[in-house]
């Protein structure tokens, strides 16, 4: 009998392995764990094997002479290329400029969607005014406001920011909408008792409540300011200014295909290295509130 | 009604019940109180003409089947809708709801809950603190500051709402089947604590319920409602002796003629 109780006395949980809890702890233990290098070579290595194969494939449709070789030159071409870019100064300058861009009409467009989702939300008659233009736009190729902008700012930095603009803002904005609109209503009544009202039932109970749809309708809002703003600078070029957009076509033009791949690489890695930070905030929101259904 | 002026920033639980408690007469006065949904042909009376009065420091359990209006009831004590005629007077104390989902913000832990509720009244930082932890403390909550609802039970999740509902320092706590979706054991402690806790604050409770033995368990006065629409059927005092046992004999005899009061209610709507 003493056997058993000492038995079950040593039978202790076992203590918990990291990344392998239950339920919400287990993803949030994964999120923490991520800096060991275990985790960090499960996580980078089938994206190796993937990169990988996508470069073994184009080795063998350059090797196969289905085009040129100053037509669709081999990795290796493009990878020096890509050196040669990433250690020189033009593409930083480049860099710099549509980062500019971006971060500028970004933001102003969060700020423009975010009161116009207010408004929306608030007031009836906004949203029966332009709650349908506002899905309206959202499907309406950003692009086709090109012509517009330049007949609106001629070929200036103004016409991009307001392409980006009208490409992001209607995203934000419905994002706003939707947030505050599913917001649950047990919520709002438990914020109103608690004395939540005017500015600080936004503030403490009806934003933060409405932040997950918020940050999915940012991260689609960037999507969209970033294809409109290297669409614009495709076709829009800004006298004395370079640009990713701008050096693209430019390449093109001038028959460079391994700088044209070059740069594509590194408009994928800006847009690659900006959905992570997006990722890691909607997912720390959702974990916060033990959302850990579909991420 | 706000807070109690004290200087001192350790307070104890009889200062959380803040001032006027020693107000003469009743805590809520409910007089000829209708209320209709909808006009027309979906025009449904929720209340008809509803007196009543509840106490200073009673726990007053409203019991009824479902839709006699008892939810109604509380949202038009805690201002969230207003009569369709007649008044209520709670003679301006301050009213805090609890409610039966659990409402603890997602987005902020348990403490942050708390400290919110004091926030808005205006209670100062270096104050919130220590009455943050005190309020947890008082619902056996105490280290489970930095949890969030997500990570606490349906039972913690409802004491967190229980210590904002107590942040608000309300002389009259409105309680609409806040344990109803808790399993029993967890209830019976819930029972023990809101009892307690009433006692200690001295709180005036109206607390709605279709649990007849919920009821005898809690109140000092039971009333139980008619259906379609919502009146006072009967009133019931519940005598017993606090702290009160989750299995006393006498309780079990009251609910059992509280309950076939209830069935026969039921029984004549269904005829």
């Amino acid at each position: 009998m003493s056997v058993d109780l000492e038995a079950a006395r040593d039978h202790t949980p076992p203590a918990p392995v990291p990344g392998r809890g239950i339920g919400p702890v287990r993803s949030l233990q994964a999120a923490t764990a991520e800096l060991s290098p275990r985790t960090a070579w499960a996580w980078l290595w089938p994206k190796v094997v993937a990169v990988g194969l996508v470069v073994a494939v184009w080795q063998i449709v350059f090797m196969s002479h289905w085009r040129p070789d100053y037509i669709l030159p081999d990795p290796a071409t493009v990878g020096h290329t890509f050196w040669d870019q990433v250690t020189g100064q033009r593409l930083w300058s480049s860099v710099e400029t549509t980062m500019r861009r971006a971060i500028t009409g970004y933001a102003l467009a969060v700020l423009i969607g975010t009161l116009l989702g207010i408004a929306v939300v608030q007031w009836k008659v906004f949203r029966m005014g332009v709650g349908s233009l506002i899905a309206g736009m959202q499907t309406m190729p950003s692009i086709s406001w090109f012509p517009l902008a330049v007949l609106l700012f001629g070929t200036t930095e103004n016409a991009m920011l307001f392409v980006v603009i009208l490409g992001a803002a209607p995203s934000i904005a419905s994002g706003v909408i939707s947030g505050i609109d599913e917001v649950p209503p047990p919520l709002l009544r438990a914020g109103k008792m608690l004395g939540a009202s005017g500015v600080n039932r936004y503030r403490y109970v009806v934003l933060p409540a409405a932040m997950p749809a918020y940050v999915q309708g940012m991260k689609q809002g960037w999507a969209f300011a970033w294809r409109s703003l290297l669409a614009g600078e495709l076709l829009v070029q800004v006298a004395a200014v370079t640009s990713i957009g701008g050096d693209l076509h430019l390449a093109s033009n001038t028959g460079h295909a391994d700088l044209v791949i070059a740069l594509m690489v590194v408009i994928l890695a800006i847009g690659m290295i900006v959905d992570g930070i997006f990722s890691y905030f909607t997912k720390r929101i959702r974990l916060r509130r033990g959302l850990t259904g579909a991420i | 009604m706000t807070t109690t002026g004290s200087t001192s920033h350790t307070a104890t639980t009889s200062e959380l019940a803040g001032p006027g408690a020693a107000t003469a007469g009743p805590a809520i006065t409910i007089r000829g109180v209708s209320k209709t949904f909808g006009r027309g042909h979906d025009l449904t009376s929720a209340l008809h003409n509803v007196d009543l009065d509840v106490a200073e420091r009673e726990f007053l359990c409203v019991v009824g089947a479902s839709g006699c209006g008892k939810s109604t009831l509380l949202n038009l004590i805690a201002g969230l809708d207003t009569p369709t005629e007649g008044t209520i007077d709670t003679g301006g104390r301050k009213v805090a709801f609890m409610f039966q989902e659990a409402t603890p913000f997602p987005w902020l832990t348990a403490g942050r809950n708390v400290d919110l509720a004091l926030k808005l009244r205006g209670v100062t930082k270096a104050e919130r603190k220590d009455r943050v932890e005190e309020l947890l403390r008082l619902v056996h909550l105490g280290g489970r500051t930095n949890k969030r609802p997500h990570e606490l039970s349906g039972g913690m999740r409802q004491r967190t709402a229980l210590a904002r509902v107590l942040a608000q320092d309300a002389q009259i706590v409105l309680m609409d089947e806040p344990f109803a979706a808790l399993d029993a054991m967890t209830r019976d402690s819930m029972h023990d604590e809101i009892e307690r806790i009433q006692q200690e604050l001295d709180l005036t409770i109206v607390f709605v319920t279709h649990n007849v033995r919920e009821a005898v368990r809690l109140s000092d006065r039971t009333v139980l409602f008619y259906s379609s629409p919502g009146r006072v059927k009967s009133q019931i005092d519940v005598p017993f002796d606090r702290p009160r046992s989750a299995d006393d004999p006498d309780a079990a005899i009251l609910s059992g003629e509280l309950t076939d009061q209830l069935k026969a209610e039921v029984a004549r709507h269904v005829r």
